[in-house]
């Protein structure tokens, strides 16, 4: 095995100025600075003060002394919260932005796939689209045409293949564009988080086919993800960043279980005001709340007893499409289950109102193992959009206490194989 | 350590991609071609004449110089039909023009190409120039129409109209790159292009011929590259009926050459900036 990527001391800095909010510098203001600064000088220099220049400007280091090595047909996870340096550090690598320090050295052709279908443009179709995207990457014609039919196969845009892909659903378009990245003849395959788009099926048909070109093909896959699920199953090392440093660089299992950790409340609470609120011009959530059946707040429960969990949000446009809920992920980062306030039948819906509503549900008691928990927030408009398709935020414990048989002895509770603790009685057969 | 950066083919570092830019605008030379066969495809999606808008807008253009310079204010002509003096020049003129304002802009259009994909960045801007070429193939058939309306037989010299036709694409290219590179970072130039394209029309032989420049101010007329391109084209065109003031066909070669280094040369200067501030 041989070292494909050395990173070495890679940092990249961006200049945020205080003053001026636009984000271009327009001449006038590149010719009003210089004159102010010269007469100011010149002030100074009359006056005999010393020059001294205000810090208007503030470096920002999004990526700071950052040090890794990767080898041939490793899968590596890069992990961290929303403005981690994750996607800095994809960039850099793949040669759209110059680090500021340091160095990146690697070994054969990267693909990057970076965003859904960037350089699809909408009014041409998706043959068209096809030979413009590989090109784009940087696939020649003939490549292209010897992979076209594995490329179309893949998609499974069938008989829209001469449509225009601005009449395709965001789970068509995902779908073609990952088919043409994945089809680049490269050694090292970067993916930002763009399957988060797709649904289940299809996220797991990509996965399935990095898993192939690593296993088969020998490529190095980074996999930008904020799905532990997709990671654990994809990656088999995973690099934690955070505020543009690497935390933690480790097996995949002991990386996700710090991160749940470290990144997640383990107040049993977490609430937002109006200004940060997740959510959009539907709904906003302000807090998420783990409660016992007295409604106090806690972060650990023993196995015998419920654990309510409520979600206070405020709704802005009644749409009866909106569904709330939230997943239960366990220390691997797999989802144990997801709920949803519409679940049930519909008379046991909860009522809701325009203004700031607060639903809860109990989690069963005798059904959890014992170990640590995080709640992600999950809230869409019914097969339309993800309003909120939130990380980890918030964890508790649950220590086990139930069952009362000597054979579901301490040693065999915890030791035991599966997810759950469920205990299930057994009956003769008459 | 030497040793062992050899077995990376690849290294990045801040400064250090200029060394395999050349590389790579070959490896992506086809690029080039898509991008442009994408503009011209989108256009004829997007507009019901499509093509005709290339032969239309020059068209129109030399009917209203026609009237306005040769019935009007009577310039001269030397026995030349006005259309084709003024169509000769038309060609080159609408050719730089467009490739100027649509370079200057294609950056901008481009930007969430340039913030998620690594192509070297010059083949934008150069593309638009290869899109501007089809239509200046396009419009010249007019050319060829009118030449038969009028029975007028080129001159020989006609067969030095691809160097000409270099040299435009080169002035293209220069400026081209240079206005969209300072578009990136100086969004002003927006309304400055409109100005030059419009205020650049008045100040080059393209109604006229540049004849009527007295001889003493024609080394001046000159710093204006684009005469020396429209002078060329109607040397080549009309033949010894028209002339070359060789003095300014240099001084517009070399300004046009100080140009395209200039632009290409401020451009990678800035291009690694492009995704951090677009």
């Amino acid at each position: 095995m041989s070292v494909v990527i050395k990173v070495e001391h890679l940092s990249k800095s961006y200049i945020i100025k205080h003053q001026g909010q636009s984000e271009y510098v327009a001449l006038r203001d590149v010719i009003a600075d210089k004159v102010k600064e010269t007469l100011q000088n010149t002030k100074n220099f009359v006056t005999i003060k010393p020059i001294i220049k205000k810090p208007e400007r503030e470096e920002f280091w999004a990526l700071n002394d950052v040090n890794f090595e990767v080898e041939q047909g490793e899968r590596i996870g890069i992990i961290g919260r929303n403005g981690a340096g994750k996607s800095t550090l994809l960039k850099v690598l793949s040669r759209i932005t110059e680090p500021t320090l340091g160095r990146i050295s690697t070994k054969g052709r990267i693909a990057s796939l970076l965003e859904v279908g960037t350089g699809f443009h909408p009014e041409l179709t998706g043959r068209e689209n096809i030979y413009l995207n590989g090109a784009v990457l940087g696939m020649h014609r003939a490549e292209i045409k010897n992979k076209f039919d594995e490329i179309v196969a893949f998609s499974e845009i069938g008989k829209f293949l001469d449509t225009p892909v601005k009449r395709y659903s965001s789970g068509m378009y995902v779908r073609l564009a990952f088919a043409v990245a994945a089809s680049l003849e490269s050694e090292i395959l970067v993916v930002d988080e763009v399957l988060a788009v797709g649904d289940a099926q299809f996220q797991k048909k990509c996965l399935g086919k990095m898993q192939d070109l690593s296993r088969e093909g020998g490529r190095t896959v980074l996999f930008v993800s904020h799905n532990m699920q997709a990671i654990t199953t994809l990656c088999s090392r995973v690099i934690l960043v955070n505020k543009g440093a690497i935390i933690q660089d480790d097996e995949t299992s002991k990386v996700i279980q710090n991160y749940l950790m470290f990144e997640t409340s383990k107040e049993g609470i977490i609430e937002w005001n109006k200004e940060n609120a997740l959510g959009d011009s539907n709904i906003r959530l302000r807090a998420i709340k783990i409660m016992d059946q007295e409604n106090k707040i806690r972060n650990h429960f023993f196995s015998r007893s419920k654990i309510r969990i409520q979600l206070d949000f405020e709704i802005l446009k009644l749409d009866y499409l909106l569904v709330i809920g939230f997943d239960i992920t366990n220390e691997e980062g797999i989802i144990i289950f997801r709920t949803y306030q519409h679940d049930t039948n519909q008379e046991e819906w909860p009522m809701l109102k325009m203004g700031s509503n607060s639903i809860y549900c109990d989690i069963p008691s005798e059904l959890l193992r014992e170990g640590s928990y995080y709640i992600s927030p999950k809230i869409s408009l019914h097969a339309k959009k993800w309003i909120i398709d939130g990380e980890p935020l918030l964890s508790f414990d649950v220590e086990l206490n139930h069952g009362v048989s000597p054979f579901w002895s301490f040693y065999n509770k915890s030791n035991r194989p599966g997810l759950l603790s469920l205990i299930i009685p057994w009956k003769n057969v008459y | 350590m030497a040793e062992k950066i050899g077995e990376f083919d690849l290294v990045i570092e801040s400064g250090r991609l200029r060394k395999n830019y050349w590389n790579d605008l070959w490896r992506f030379r086809e690029l080039f071609l898509f991008l442009a066969w994408r503009d011209i495809l989108v256009r004829y999606k997007q507009t019901i004449i499509g093509l005709a808008w290339s032969i239309i807008r020059p068209f129109l253009t030399m009917i209203v110089f026609t009237v306005i310079f040769g019935r009007l204010a009577k310039f001269p002509s030397d026995g030349v039909p006005y259309p084709i003096l003024v169509y000769a020049a038309m060609l080159p003129w609408q050719f730089f023009s467009t490739c100027f304002s649509d370079a200057s802009n294609s950056l901008l259009n481009n930007s969430n190409m340039l913030t998620k994909i690594y192509f070297p960045r010059l083949i934008i801007p150069v593309s638009t120039v290869i899109v501007n070429l089809v239509d200046f193939l396009i419009s010249f058939v007019i050319l060829i129409g009118l030449m038969l309306w009028y029975h007028f037989v080129p001159s020989w010299n006609i067969i030095y109209l691809p160097l000409f036709l270099g040299l435009a694409l080169i002035t293209s290219i220069g400026s081209g790159v240079y206005i969209a590179a300072l578009n990136v970072k100086y969004r002003d130039f927006k309304y400055i292009v409109p100005f030059v394209v419009q205020f650049g029309m008045q100040i080059s032989p393209v109604g006229y011929s540049s004849d009527i420049i007295p001889e003493k101010y024609r080394l001046l007329y000159s710093l204006n590259p684009m005469v020396g391109v429209i002078d060329g084209f109607r040397w080549c065109i009309l033949g010894d009926r028209s002339h070359i003031y060789l003095p300014g066909l240099l001084l517009s070669i070399g300004l046009i050459v100080l140009l395209l280094f200039l632009g290409v040369w401020y451009f990678r200067k800035t291009e690694k900036t492009f995704a951090d501030i677009i």
